[in-house]
C-alpha cells in the first residue's frame, strides 16, 4: 500500500506543463533537422505526448520504463535533461549517450527510462526481464513497455506478451496506436480492427483501450494496470489511441495520409484539449501563456547552448563497449 | 572432503555444465536459470538436479520462445540479475539472433556505458558426426565471432568447461557458451575445489617445436591426436586450445609460431570464413617473417551438413585431416624455408627465432 502513496502526484496543470515542455522541444527537434543540424534521422513524437505523460505520472521513480525509437517524450516524461538529449541528436558533447546511441536510441537509467530499441517489437520481451526481475526480486517496481501499432504484427510481441502472462508478471504494455505502420495505415496490415486490444484474449488478458490523447484518462487507465501489477495481479495490454502530427520520421512529410484525417486528429491534439480543460476549470489564460513563454525561452536556451558546444572526445569512441570500460577483443 | 588440487572426482562435460552452475548458484543468488524443459535437466541431462536444489524461483522453464528466453535474459540483466538461458541447439541462436546482435551486444555501448548485461547464453553446439544434420550440428561460434560486444567460449573437456562456465558466469559482459554435443559423455578426473577459468586465456595442450595446431571445442582433441601420430613421425607439434574466441588470446598464437614456423588452424565450422581465417589473418599480418610454410586451416565443408555417416565422413574435421595437413607442409618445407630464411636475414629477431628452431 505504501507503494501506492509514493507514485508521483500530479494534476492537469502539471501535467499540461511536461507535455507542453515535450512539444516545444520535439518542436525545435523538427526546425533543427531541417536546418541540417541533427545528425542521423529522427523520429517525433509530435502529438503523442498525453500517452508519455500520462503513464510516466503513475510509476514510481524506481519503476522501468522502455519504449522504441520514438522514445524522446518517454525519456523526457521520466524526468531526462532536455539538453542530453538535444546533445545526443546534434552528436554534441554531454549527449545523454555520449554520441553512440542517437535519436533512435536515448536512455537514462538513472531515471528509470531502459532505452529506446529502434528494432520493432524487439524490446517487449526484454520488458519482460526487466519484469521478471521484479518478481523474482519481490522489489514491487513495475515496467512499462511503449510500442507501436505496428510492433503487434511481430513475431518477438506474441512471445513477450505470452510470457509475461505465463509467470504473471508486472509489467504493462501500452500500444501506442498511431494508426500509422510507417507510411502504411494499421488497418491495412492487420486481420482484425485493433492491434493490440483485438489480440489480448489470446494471453487471457482483458481488453483495454483509451483515447491516448486524453492525458488524465491515459493516467487512469494506465494508473489502475500500473496498481494491479504492482499488486501482484500479473500484466496488462492496452492500446492507447493516437496520431502523430508529422511524418514517420523528420524526414518524411506524411504526405500519404488523407488530408480529412489529418484535420480530425488536429482537432483532437492532447496540447489544445488539456488546455481547454484547464480554462473550463478556471485557469486564468494569462498563467496559462506565461508557462508556454517559460517552455519556449527553456527550450530555446538550451538548443543554444547545445549548438554551441562542441563535439564528443574522439578517443571515447573506444569505450563503453566492456564492462571494464574498453572494447578490446584479442592480446 | 579431498583439498583444493587433489585428484577426486570423475566428471562427464555433460556433469561438468551442472557443476559449474551449481557452484555459481550456490555462490550468488542472483545467477537464474531459464529455458526449454532445464527443470527436468532439459534435451542434454545439463541442468538435472538444480531446481531440486535452488527452488523454482531460480530455474525457470518456458515455452519455445527463444526471443523471449533472450529477451528476459537482457532484461533482467539490465535489472542486476545475472541469468544463465539455455538456447537448446545454438542453432536456434538464428531465431533469436536480433536479441543477440542488435540488443544484448549493442546496448551497453549504444547507452554509452549506462547499463552492463552480465548475462550467460549457453547450449548444445557443433557437428560431430552425430547425424543431427544441417539445422541442429553447426558450430556457430563463428556466428558470433563477427559482432563486437559478444564474449564467445567453447570449452574442450570436462574441467574447462566447469571452469570456464563459472568465469563467464562471473563476468561483467554478455558471453555466449558453446557445448559440444559430442563431447557430452566426455569423462574426466578433475580436481576438487573451486573451477574458475579466466576467458582470455589460451590453454597449451601439448608442447612442441615443429608445428602450431589451434583448435577448439571438439577440434583441440582431433589436434591432440593428430599430434599423436605425427609425434611417432618424428613430427613435434605445439597443440594450443584457444578456449575463448572473443577475448582472443592472439600472443599464445604469435608466440608459439615465433617458434614453430608453421601453423594449422582446425575448426568444425564451414571454412568459408571461419573464426580461423581471423586467427590466421593476424598471423599472416603479425608473423608473416616467421612462417616457413603457409597458414593452413582444416575445415568443415562448405555445404550444409548432411546426416549419412559416409556422407557426414566426407565434410567433418579428424584427426586424419590434421594429419594429411601437417605433412603437406613438412613436403613444403624445403622451398619455402629457403624464402624465410631470405626474409629472416633481414631481421635480427627472425635470425633468432631460426637459431633456437
Amino acid at each position: 500500500m505504501t507503494a501506492v502513496q509514493t507514485e508521483q502526484d500530479a494534476d492537469l496543470l502539471e501535467l499540461y506543463s511536461r507535455m507542453l515542455l515535450i512539444r516545444r522541444f520535439l518542436e525545435k527537434v523538427d526546425s533543427l533537422y531541417r536546418q541540417g543540424k541533427v545528425h542521423g534521422p529522427a523520429h517525433l513524437g509530435l502529438g503523442q505526448e498525453a500517452i508519455a505523460v500520462g503513464a510516466a505520472s503513475v510509476l514510481r521513480p524506481d519503476d522501468q520504463s522502455i519504449g522504441t525509437y520514438r522514445g524522446h517524450a518517454h525519456a523526457l516524461a521520466r524526468g531526462a535533461s532536455p539538453e542530453a538529449i538535444l546533445a545526443e541528436l546534434l552528436g554534441r558533447a554531454g549527449g545523454i549517450c555520449a554520441g553512440k546511441g542517437g535519436s533512435m536510441h536515448i536512455t537514462d537509467v538513472e531515471r528509470g527510462y531502459y532505452g529506446s530499441f529502434a528494432i520493432v517489437g524487439a524490446h517487449l520481451p526484454i520488458a519482460v526481464g526487466l519484469a521478471w526481475a521484479n518478481r523474482i526480486r519481490c522489489t514491487e517496481q513495475v515496467t512499462v513497455c511503449f510500442f507501436g501499432d505496428g510492433a503487434a504484427n511481430i513475431g518477438a510481441f506474441h512471445e513477450a506478451l505470452n510470457l509475461a502472462a505465463l509467470w504473471s508478471l508486472p509489467v504493462v504494455f501500452v500500444c501506442e496506436n498511431n494508426q500509422y505502420m510507417e507510411y502504411s495505415p494499421i488497418s491495412a496490415m492487420i486481420p482484425v480492427q485493433r492491434p493490440a486490444a483485438d489480440r489480448a484474449s489470446a494471453y487471457g488478458l482483458a481488453r483495454l483501450d483509451v483515447d491516448g490523447n486524453d492525458v488524465e484518462a491515459v493516467r487512469t487507465v494506465v494508473g489502475d494496470a500500473v496498481q494491479a501489477a504492482r499488486r501482484g495481479d500479473g500484466p496488462a495490454l492496452i492500446e492507447a489511441d493516437t496520431y502523430r502530427l508529422k511524418g514517420h520520421s523528420a524526414a518524411d512529410a506524411g504526405a500519404y495520409r488523407p488530408a480529412e484525417e489529418v484535420a480530425e486528429w488536429a482537432a483532437r491534439d492532447p496540447l489544445p484539449r488539456a488546455y481547454a480543460a484547464l480554462q473550463a476549470a478556471g485557469h486564468d489564460e494569462l498563467d496559462l501563456m506565461a508557462i508556454d513563454t517559460r517552455t519556449r525561452v527553456q527550450v530555446s536556451g538550451l538548443a543554444d547552448r547545445v549548438l554551441a558546444s562542441g563535439p564528443p572526445e574522439p578517443g571515447t569512441v573506444w569505450t563503453d563497449l566492456w564492462a571494464d570500460g574498453g572494447s578490446s577483443w584479442r592480446s | 572432503m579431498g583439498r583444493r588440487g587433489q585428484l577426486v572426482a570423475e566428471l562427464t562435460f555433460r556433469d561438468a555444465v551442472r557443476v559449474g552452475l551449481d557452484q555459481e548458484m550456490a555462490r550468488d543468488e542472483t545467477v537464474v536459470l531459464l529455458g526449454e524443459d532445464i527443470s527436468s535437466g532439459g534435451v542434454f541431462k545439463t541442468t538435472t538436479g538444480l531446481r531440486e536444489r535452488f527452488g523454482p524461483e531460480r530455474v525457470w522453464d518456458t515455452p519455445i520462445s527463444e526471443q523471449a528466453i533472450l529477451g528476459a535474459a537482457m532484461g533482467a540483466a539490465m535489472a542486476g540479475l545475472r541469468p544463465v538461458a539455455e538456447i537448446m541447439f545454438a542453432d536456434f541462436y538464428a531465431v533469436c539472433w536480433d536479441l543477440v546482435v542488435n540488443e544484448i551486444a549493442k546496448t551497453r555501448y549504444m547507452t554509452g556505458g549506462q547499463v552492463s548485461l552480465p548475462l550467460v547464453m549457453r547450449g548444445a553446439s557443433g557437428f560431430g558426426s552425430l547425424g543431427f544434420g544441417s539445422q541442429h550440428g553447426q558450430s556457430a561460434e563463428n556466428w558470433a565471432m563477427c559482432v563486437p560486444g559478444l564474449k564467445i567460449v567453447s570449452p574442450s573437456t570436462p574441467a574447462e568447461m566447469a571452469g570456464l562456465l563459472a568465469a563467464a558466469i562471473r563476468d561483467a559482459d554478455p558471453v555466449l557458451v558453446f557445448e559440444h554435443k559430442a563431447l557430452y559423455g566426455a569423462k574426466q578426473t578433475v580436481p576438487d575445489g573451486e573451477h574458475l577459468v579466466p576467458l582470455g586465456t589460451a590453454r597449451v595442450v601439448r608442447e612442441g617445436s615443429d608445428v602450431t595446431l589451434v583448435g577448439l571445442s571438439i577440434t583441440v582433441r582431433h589436434c591432440e591426436q593428430a599430434a599423436d601420430t605425427l609425434a611417432a613421425e618424428g613430427i613435434d607439434a605445439h597443440v594450443l586450445d584457444l578456449r575463448s574466441l572473443v577475448p582472443l588470446d592472439a600472443q599464445a598464437v604469435l608466440a608459439s609460431v615465433a617458434r614453430t614456423g608453421r601453423l594449422v588452424v582446425v575448426e568444425e565450422n564451414p571454412g568459408q570464413l571461419g573464426w580461423g581465417a581471423a586467427v590466421t589473418s593476424i598471423v599472416a599480418e603479425e608473423a608473416f617473417d616467421d612462417l616457413v610454410a603457409p597458414i593452413t586451416r582444416v575445415t568443415g565443408g562448405n555445404i550444409p551438413w548432411p546426416v549419412a555417416r559416409e556422407l557426414e565422413a566426407e565434410v567433418d574435421v579428424s584427426p586424419e585431416r590434421v594429419v594429411a595437413a601437417v605433412r603437406n607442409l613438412m613436403k613444403r618445407e624445403p622451398s619455402t624455408r629457403a624464402v624465410g630464411a631470405l626474409r629472416r636475414s633481414r631481421s635480427q629477431e627472425g635470425v633468432q627465432h631460426a637459431d633456437q628452431r
